[in-house]
């Protein structure tokens, strides 16, 4: 039987230290060294202090900026160190309460309620919940439909803003990879760079 | 967790028990190609090639790609940054002992607290997940899996941790082919798998992409176009949208990994009802690192053995005559997991512990609780993660069969094989079924399929059918 153990226990010991110990630091060794930024979380720095992360969205409510995806984390949205989905079954009252809540705040934030809105226009990204809670982006079309309320509330004309947006738009990666997206920490920095 | 726990438990146990899966399936296949053999080999040979020459190159490479694209690897403390615009929130009040406060008349008090800073979780994550991908283990180092931005950065981050997840599962059929001298037999078997994995594909991404009829009221625009993802987007990330997200939850329970990018709870019930089915067909279709090799091996044995009679000779795969001994071995191989799944769903839905955490209302809930089965017991690890299974009763009956379903296929597999070895090689005669021909790449599809529907139709009737005749009837 020992026979069998010994092995067992000795490998176990050999491989852990291989593929515990010096495999995550030769990955993090080389990625300090190459990849100095991407591998510490993207920080967006200016002056040396971090303003937030590229990677991972913030709440907004004002209408002053871009609003990204309605964030399930608790005890706040965008809640970094504890990412979550609301896991909302799509028939499940909850969700359509909640949707419908989204759409009645960003149409009675929008300064052009007055004017008559086509049906079924509010992009579906900016009323339903991302997978992490932190999803950094929204779609091109969930930016084009703020553009009116975020230049209003700067006094800014609105095509002014929509260049600022398209500075801001990601192609597909390489063309055919993912979703063209807009980082909405991103903009509302360079907004109020602006100013 | 700790870092150290991180890395030494967990990225530990995901090479070996990648190896451990490889080290079999190479087991088995010696069974075929040995003659009148009484040895398949030795486990700890097998296991450490495996690690030191496939998984442990691989997944260094993976890793760095990851971290260029911003997946963090980094011993840093969390990273706190400010906050752009503060945020106000309300949480119940708590006392001393951490018990929700109530006022006078009973109702929870809350406070209203504002949030300045954001605090960042990081950590080495992009060797974990390196590991995990390629090991098809699943899981991740973040609660919500590759959807979490640091851990799945961009479309590219995410399209090679799916193809990690297939690449060895797949590359292994060739491996398959190699060793038993006829690499057409390795191409038929993935041929099958590929044809099942597109059929299954396809549904699930035409079922998100239509999207939530039930937001047509609420003025929701969910129309893909040049501009948006449109579909079904609960519980999806804009930089995948739907076609990323649809194709990764299909390999991520057709191989068993498990890991998430997007929240399978809230997918539309046929966009559910896939990745479920996948799982419960016994993770055949690439599945695990070696795992779903040879349990599509003994549904290949299980094929020879239904056709045999049609024509009227012994059922023989690759030589060796398949007899009652093998046949039942791969009986019990393809029926535990089923019997797992539907026993411990009907238990839970029966128990009121089992029921007390269901998280949505209806159908929906009943699905809840039939995928943390199936995912347990065939070794995936995804979840409809709104049902509450960090409890006492799901702990233990998710963690019983997730033991049962893993280990105890092994066992029978491992006996073919010794059987198997241990045969004479028959050469191959006119009454011979021929096992790398489009013929029998569509009996062993029809096999799978047939052995998938009989087992869990009437159970998927009962969840996403019914949730998704209720979804269209409330148009």
């Amino acid at each position: 039987m020992s026979k069998l153990i010994k092995p067992a226990i000795g490998l176990f010991g050999l491989l852990s230290v291989l593929t515990g110990i010096a495999y995550p630091l030769a990955v993090t060794g080389i990625a300090r060294w190459v990849f100095p930024e991407q591998a510490t979380g993207s920080l967006i720095l200016a002056d040396g202090h971090a303003l937030g992360s590229a990677l991972i969205g913030q709440p907004f409510n004002d209408p002053k900026y871009f609003w990204g995806r309605p964030s399930a984390t608790s005890p706040f949205p965008y809640n970094a160190a504890a990412s979550s989905g609301s896991n909302l079954g799509p028939l499940n009252p909850a969700l359509l309460e909640a949707v419908g809540a989204r759409v009645e705040t960003i149409r009675r934030s929008d300064p052009s309620e007055a004017r008559p809105i086509p049906a079924n226009s509010i992009p579906v990204d900016l009323v339903t919940a991302s997978g992490s809670g932190l999803d950094p982006h929204i779609s091109p079309a969930g930016a084009e439909y703020q553009v009116n309320r975020v230049a209003t509330a700067r006094g800014l004309d609105a095509e002014r803003v929509r260049k600022v947006v398209a500075n801001h738009t990601e192609d597909r990666q390489f063309g055919i990879l993912g979703e063209p997206r807009v980082n909405v920490l991103r903009l509302n920095l360079a907004l109020d760079a602006r100013r | 967790m700790s870092y150290l726990t991180q890395m030494l438990g967990l990225t530990v146990q995901n090479f070996l028990s990648a190896a451990t899966g490889m080290a079999i399936v190479v087991a088995l296949i010696r069974g075929f190609v040995r003659r009148s053999a009484d040895g398949i080999g030795n486990f700890w040979v097998d296991m450490t090639r495996s690690t030191l020459y496939i998984l442990l190159p691989l997944s260094l490479i993976l890793a760095v790609l990851l971290a260029s694209q911003g997946v963090v690897q980094t011993f840093d403390a969390y990273k706190t940054v400010p906050l752009l615009e503060p945020v106000t929130y309300e949480q119940p009040k708590l006392d001393a002992e951490g018990k929700p406060l109530t006022d006078t008349s009973g109702n929870p008090l809350t406070e209203t607290l504002t949030a300045k800073e954001q605090v960042i979780a990081v950590g080495p994550a992009a060797s974990q997940i390196a590991i995990k991908q390629l090991g098809t283990n699943g899981g991740g180092f973040f609660n919500v899996n590759s959807a979490h931005p640091l851990e799945n950065a961009t479309p590219f981050s995410n399209f090679l941790e799916m193809l990690a997840i297939v690449l060895i599962p797949a590359a292994l059929c060739y491996t398959f082919g190699k060793m038993v001298g006829d690499t057409r037999q390795g191409w038929a078997i993935l041929a099958a798998m590929t044809i099942l994995f597109i059929g299954l594909l396809l549904p699930a991404e035409y079922s998100e992409w239509k999207g939530n009829p039930a937001f047509a009221s609420l003025e929701v625009d969910q129309t893909a176009s040049e501009a948006q993802a449109g579909g079904n987007m609960e519980g999806k990330e804009a930089r995948f949208g739907i076609v990323s997200s649809a194709l990764w939850a299909t390999v991520t329970t057709a191989a068993s990994n498990g890991s998430v990018n997007s929240m399978h709870d809230s997918f539309t019930p046929l966009g559910g009802l896939v990745p479920m089915w996948l799982m419960q067909l016994g993770e055949v279709v690439y599945g695990g690192v070696g795992s779903g090799l040879y349990g599509m091996l003994v549904f290949a044995i299980i094929a020879v053995f239904v056709a045999g009679p049609m024509i009227g000779r012994t059922p023989e795969y690759l030589g060796k005559k398949i007899e009652a001994f093998e046949m039942t071995m791969a009986g019990i191989a393809i029926l535990i997991t089923p019997l797992l799944v539907l026993v411990g769903t009907a238990l839970a839905v029966s128990l009121t512990a089992g029921k007390a955490t269901i998280f949505n209302p209806g159908a929906h809930g009943f699905s809840e609780v039939l995928y943390a089965f199936s995912s347990a017991s065939n070794n995936n690890g995804s979840a409809f993660a709104g049902l509450g299974a960090n409890n006492p009763f799901y702990n233990t009956a998710l963690g019983i069969i997730m033991f049962l379903g893993r280990y105890w296929i092994a066992v029978p597999v491992l006996a073919i094989a010794g059987s198997l070895a241990a045969k004479k090689l028959v050469p191959s005669g006119l009454g011979t079924l021929p096992t790398h021909t489009p013929l029998f790449v569509v009996l062993l599809i029809g096999t799978v399929l047939m052995v998938g529907a009989l087992n869990f139709i009437p159970a998927l009737a009962l969840g996403p059918v019914v949730e998704h005749l209720m979804m269209i009837g409330a148009r």
